[in-house]
């Protein structure tokens, strides 16, 4: 659909469902990946399964001296980073009464500061190039909040004001920052919900199904294109209707 | 003129597009020379990279004039 010949993209959270189907998308359309996450063993199957111009670039997010390491080692093997998607995140649910600054903390530091540090890891080149392109995977809790994630809710909408910011700063070099918030997704973190809590979810969104992975990838691949070039600090919501905003 | 001072304006001439003799050693940047913010960390880098020096950014924010510029590349350099 979109080609991205020529360009290399770094994924984070690339071993979990949406990442994984987000570099195989990028892959698809001619792009080198670099592949982050934690775990190595499914980082390695991925890069195995896509062959050539895929590259695993194991990094833990909650470690920051990791995360300020991750662009440069990128930068190093792929040459530059003209892409980049931060999509890794965790949960860390609980009430709000409940919520432990350990747990507030430890989420924040992942979905939010490691996305600050990687942008502005990979700005200098992005600038130099006079092209850019950052995806930052947000959710659409970020927008409607939902009981139990006032930290993922927190750092998710704060993903999205980030990248609003950003994207002022840095459009006239040619350099674009948007959001993609996701609803509910088929991945194993929403495996693990009963029928009765799947049957909840299903009442509240229109198109009456979850999304998939690769409807998701499909909104990075075209945010992530030299077509998108006017399209910026936005948030495009792939959610089957279940939040129109 | 010093090396350096004339490696710093041949930057400065080329990253922001101002006539040579414009880049005195008061002008400043951003009012005398037509910069935006970004232009000053985009000027930063350059230097950084021709002088193969760390600029860290406590420092950068004193470089406001060309003068400014060239004092502090040649005592870190």
């Amino acid at each position: 659909m979109f080609d991205l010949t020529g360009k290399s993209a770094l994924v984070t959270g690339a071993s979990g469902g949406i990442g994984a189907e987000i570099a195989r998308t990028l892959h698809c359309a001619g792009a080198t990946v670099g592949l982050s996450g934690t775990r190595v063993d499914p980082l390695e199957a991925l890069a195995a399964e896509l062959g050539e111009r895929a590259h695993v670039l194991p990094c833990n997010l909650s470690d920051m001296a990791a995360v300020e390491a991750l662009p440069k080692q990128a930068i190093e093997t792929m040459g530059s980073v003209d892409i980049l998607v931060n999509n890794a995140g965790i949960t860390r649910d609980n009430l709000f009464m409940r919520m432990s600054d350990e747990e507030w903390n430890s989420v924040l530091d992942v979905n939010l500061t490691a996305t600050f540090k990687l942008c502005k890891g990979v700005m200098r080149g992005m600038m130099k190039a006079r092209w850019g392109r950052i995806v930052n995977i947000s959710s659409v809790v970020g927008a409607t909040g939902n009981p139990g994630q006032a930290n993922y809710a927190a750092s998710k909408a704060g993903m999205i004001g980030m990248s609003k910011s950003l994207a002022y700063e840095v459009a006239s070099r040619g350099i674009t920052v948007n959001a993609v918030a996701p609803g509910f997704i088929e991945t194993a973190m929403t495996d693990k919900l009963t029928e009765d809590q799947k049957a909840g979810i299903m009442g509240q969104i229109p198109a009456g199904r979850m999304g998939t992975p690769a409807e998701i990838s499909a909104a990075v691949a075209y945010l992530a294109s030299a077509e998108a070039g006017y399209v910026t600090g936005t948030t495009l919501h792939v959610n089957g209707g279940m939040a129109m905003l | 003129m010093s090396d350096i001072a004339d490696r710093v304006k041949k930057i400065v001439v080329e990253h922001l597009g101002v006539e040579e003799d414009k880049v005195a050693e008061n002008a400043s940047f951003i009012d005398d020379l037509g910069a935006d913010s970004l232009d000053t960390v985009e000027l930063v880098m350059a230097f950084e990279e021709e002088f193969g020096i760390e600029i860290p950014d406590d420092a950068a924010e004193t470089i406001q004039t060309f003068g400014d510029a060239v004092k502090f590349i040649t005592e870190a350099s």
